[in-house]
């Protein structure tokens, strides 16, 4: 069968106005479809538009060319305003060939008629088997009803450059700034800023790929779209989760950050590893994660408070040492980029499995703090957050970020420096005579660390049980009062949070309740029912321990109240599950054991960021039971 | 790493310490145990080097010999269970200003601890660590360690220790950046001070294995070299320690030893019936990490803010 031409170009087309478009870019790893979309990304938030972009990864380093496992590349949200998540089902694919696509069929990922761009070089392939299974997936593809345009990528490219498999990417979007009707100028200075560290004659190679791209498109194809940007009045970066967090570290005060090689948490320690000693900072390599937790320990006991950045296996293996900063009251952040687990589970993938062991982690009772941003803009702020309540509180404060957030891209307002956000000097200072080293308060549970170098402070630290001397202590009553002790700074905390915002109305039907990255797709899922004429709000906790103040108050003032996470949990519509054994996901437990509510959850480990369409089904579903 | 400017208010004592001011509490070790020598070697160090009590930290792990630190007036840092190398690390890489020992038992550094120890010779800071080895477990009563002789009977092993005990000397001068590797025996002070104080005197990572009697659970385990004072063999050299007259009597096995001959010191620390005592190796060029890692950057408001809107350049749209 020969294909359709779907490229001639008949007429001028008229360039349709859209309010938001999701585009993926697909390829063999290595292929460079990874930065076409970053690029593609930044052009429209230059632009004025929202984006959220989410990377495609493969699981292996060097999957196989043409599989279903190896497609790599990058998936842009693109909208007229801000966007606060992935969104549902792509509108349109640029393709490097068809193999990379049939996982993105098998998993839904595109939307029913979703335009397909696909390169059409494998169609003549000498191989029988490849030019043999092209033709069979473009006729399924196109019986399936998808857009398949057909575009001879390679070839074009090769007419500019020996070696198309280099540069195609840099073509492709060319294409695309025609689709979208990008500025092709702002594209030019994308390329200039991607290549800056590489010669001129890179970038120059880049530029004409990318004109190229743009002039075939000009001539080829019937179609383009506009999404009007709504540009915010305030100066904005883009940045990945992982930067924003690394960003948060250089900020924060804090001046070393200790760590172990670990996805998805390590690139942002690479960063860091690039910029931090510019500000007299540095990243440590250690030998493995419990030596990273216990230098961070070593350095925040001597000096400032320190950081550890690590995923879910790291944070197993960083327990026992947590627990020996909380008993020794010393500062600590403690960063757990979750990922599926348990175990090595699936190391790349969304998941929040994490929230049990962050709360409950290390054995016996070892009060800790723990938050999660919700957004991008939120790694950055809560890095900083998180170091002052570590050294105003002496305690560990752990932040859950996970690999959707680590990853994906949004713009954000820039932030405005502040001198306050950077740690005091030590104190160096004489300790009062009598003064002792965990005088705790009677009522807060505070007390003030003496640090090494200040005279009159000479005293021991130690995990073991210790009394107001930090002498070791067996003692019934010293025991009973250092963990009441401990167990009361959580509560001070709380009495200076304030309560979470809704989402919405402050009553209704149904409150949907998140935690971390969920937030953007509760919350549009939430803003479609309303529109819809439905009663749902919610609200997205970023401290989960301790809580908010009024969360109670809030909920009672739904008729029904569900979490939406990216954990485990049992559907009550399984055989041999009842509410005997039904096991809830993380935050409904939490919820339900301390406001005696009847939280309901849905959950799902997919390994996938939850998507508004989903939301919206489960909300539906739970408004009518 | 730099500190700030206001971090550095440094106050100049001239003020003299007595033994009195470095010692606390009344240690709870079993009469006759080594460790008891260690802390009067280590106090008596203090001393007479002018150690100031706050400007001094002696981080533990978990053992009988971790209790160290709970015995000296300065800082302390009783840690968990093998960890207590890399919380030294992190002071001393954020505190240079600090002089930090580590005390480590056998069970801490050579089993739990055992990764820590072989990267914390790599590091190479400016450490002095005692490894207190008596071959067995104490705290947890008599359970076979990794430098117990084989067949040692424990509790764990009531019919004697299955393998042969690993050497810490020969694993340290194995290792990349070893720059100091010495060997001490809890029943002879004079030569216990005189290595514990070339070794604080060393810069870089010194590692010093002391050979200590535990009463309570290996009696009679070091005996034959106790009682026959020439399976002792005293290391001298004119770069490293010289014997004493008095010592020299008692001892009468030496060995001319330059402890820049690391093949050598490979070959003598392997030797068991007549075990060396004195300095086994010294390389004084190795680098030290904390130093390598520094930024050269001083720290202000003004650098921070500064490099921070860079990078926020770098990410402006």
């Amino acid at each position: 069968m020969t294909a359709k031409n779907p490229m001639k170009k008949s007429g001028k087309s008229a360039t349709l106005t859209l309010k938001e478009h999701i585009v993926e870019i697909i390829s063999d790893s290595g292929e460079g479809a990874q930065r076409c979309g970053q690029s593609l990304g930044s052009i429209a938030a230059r632009m004025g538009n929202g984006i959220w972009t989410t990377e495609i990864i493969p699981a292996e380093i060097r999957p196989p060319a043409r599989s279903v496992a190896g497609a790599s590349g990058n998936r842009i949200r693109i909208g007229s305003s801000y966007i606060t998540n992935g969104g549902d089902q792509t509108d349109l694919v640029v393709a490097f060939n068809e193999q990379v696509l049939l996982g993105r069929v098998r998993d839904r990922e595109l939307k029913p008629g979703c335009i397909i761009i696909l390169e059409s070089m494998w169609r003549k392939h000498p191989d029988l088997n490849i030019s043999t299974a092209y033709s069979e997936t473009y006729d399924r593809l196109v019986a399936a009803g998808y857009n398949v345009r057909e575009t001879p990528m390679e070839q074009e490219c090769q007419l500019l450059n020996a070696d198309p498999k280099r540069g195609k990417n840099m073509f492709a979007l060319g294409m695309l700034c025609y689709i979208y009707s990008f500025d092709l100028q702002m594209a030019r200075e994308q390329i200039a800023l991607t290549f800056g560290k590489k010669a001129q004659s890179v970038i120059d190679a880049n530029v004409k790929l990318l004109e190229a791209g743009h002039k075939w498109a000009v001539a080829n194809l019937d179609f383009s779209f506009s999404i009007p940007a709504t540009p915010t009045q305030q100066p904005q970066i883009v940045t990945n989760g992982n930067t924003a967090l690394a960003l948060g570290v250089m900020a924060s005060g804090m001046e070393l950050c200790s760590m172990y090689p670990i996805t998805p948490a390590t690139s942002a320690s690479h960063y860091l590893s690039d910029v931090f000693e510019k500000v007299g900072g540095i990243v440590h390599q250690a030998e493995d994660e419990i030596a990273a937790c216990a230098f961070a320990i070593g350095a925040s006991y001597a000096s400032k408070c320190t950081i550890t950045i690590t995923s879910g296996p790291g944070y197993s293996l960083k327990q026992e040492a947590i627990g020996l900063a909380v008993m020794a009251e010393i500062p600590l952040v403690v960063v757990n980029v979750q990922r599926g687990g348990p175990s090595t589970g699936q190391p790349t993938k969304i998941e929040q499995g994490d929230l049990m062991c962050a709360i409950f982690g290390s054995h016996g009772d070892a009060p800790k703090v723990v938050m999660a941003p919700a957004t991008i803009e939120d790694c950055f702020y809560s890095i900083i957050t998180a170091r002052k309540i570590a050294e105003a509180f002496n305690m560990v404060v752990v932040v859950l970020s996970d690999a959707s957030l680590s990853s994906s891209q949004q713009p954000f307002n820039r932030p405005q420096f502040n001198e306050s956000w950077l740690a005091p000097p030590i104190d160096q200072s004489p300790v009062p005579e009598g003064a002792r080293p965990y005088d705790w308060d009677a009522t807060t549970g505070l007390a003030r660390r003496f640090i090494p170098g200040q005279p009159g402070g000479m005293h021991t630290v130690t995990g073991l049980a210790h009394d107001r001397d930090s002498h070791v202590a067996y003692d019934p009553d010293i025991n009973q009062e250092s963990l009441r002790a401990r167990s009361l700074k959580l509560a001070a905390l709380q009495k200076t949070l304030t309560a979470p915002e809704v989402h919405g109305e402050a009553k209704g039907d149904l409150l949907l309740i998140g935690w971390g990255s969920t937030k953007g797709a509760i919350d549009e899922a939430v803003d479609a029912l309303r529109a819809e004429g439905e009663k749902v709000s919610a609200i997205n906790l970023r401290f989960l321990q301790p809580m908010q103040p009024g969360i109670k108050e809030i909920m009672q003032r739904f008729k029904k109240v569900m979490t939406i996470e990216i954990n485990w949990s049992d559907n009550p519509d399984e055989e041999i599950i009842d509410e005997a054994n039904r096991r809830y996901s993380s935050l409904a437990i939490l919820l339900r054991s301390r406001y005696l509510v009847d939280v309901d959850c849905w959950s799902e480990v997919r390994g996938q960021p939850v998507k508004p369409s989903t939301i919206r089904r489960i909300a539906l579903a739970k408004l009518k039971k | 790493m730099k500190s700030s400017a206001t971090d550095c208010l440094l106050k100049l004592y001239d003020e003299q310490h007595g033994l009195e001011d470095y010692q606390s509490g009344v240690p709870r070790w079993c009469t006759g145990c080594g460790d008891n020598a260690i802390l009067a070697a280590v106090q008596r160090l203090c001393r007479d080097e002018g150690l100031r009590p706050e400007k001094t930290v002696f981080v533990s792990g978990i053992g009988c010999s971790s209790r160290f630190p709970h015995y000296m007036k300065t800082y302390g840092f009783h840690g968990i269970h093998g960890r207590a190398l890399p919380v030294a690390e992190g002071i001393k890489m954020v505190r240079p200003d600090l002089t930090v020992f580590v005390n480590t038992g056998d069970g801490d550094c050579c089993s739990i601890g055992a990764a820590h120890w072989i990267h914390a010779i790599r590091y190479n800071m400016n450490l002095t660590v005692f490894l207190h080895d008596n071959q067995i477990y104490g705290l947890t009563k008599k359970q076979a360690s990794p430098t117990s002789p084989i067949g040692t009977k424990s509790n764990t092993t009531p019919r004697g220790s299955y393998l042969d005990a690993l050497n810490p000397l020969t694993i340290t001068l194995g290792v990349a950046n070893a720059s100091f590797v010495a060997q001490a025996v809890d029943w002879i002070p004079e030569s216990l001070f005189d290595i514990v104080k070339a070794a604080y005197h060393h810069q870089g990572l010194s590692f010093v294995r002391i050979l200590q009697r535990c009463p309570e659970w290996l009696p009679k385990s070091l005996d034959p070299w106790m009682q026959d004072p020439d399976r002792i063999q005293l290391l001298h050299h004119e770069n490293a320690l010289h014997l004493s007259p008095g010592l020299a009597k008692v001892y009468k096995n030496h060995l001319v030893h330059d402890p820049m001959d690391m093949n050598r010191a490979r070959e003598i620390s392997g030797h068991e019936d007549i075990i060396p005592v004195g300095i086994l190796y010294q390389n004084r060029e190795i680098p030290r990490y904390e130093e390598t890692r520094q930024t050269g950057v001083l720290r202000t408001t003004e650098t921070v803010r500064k490099g921070f809107e860079a990078e926020l350049d770098k990410y402006s749209v």
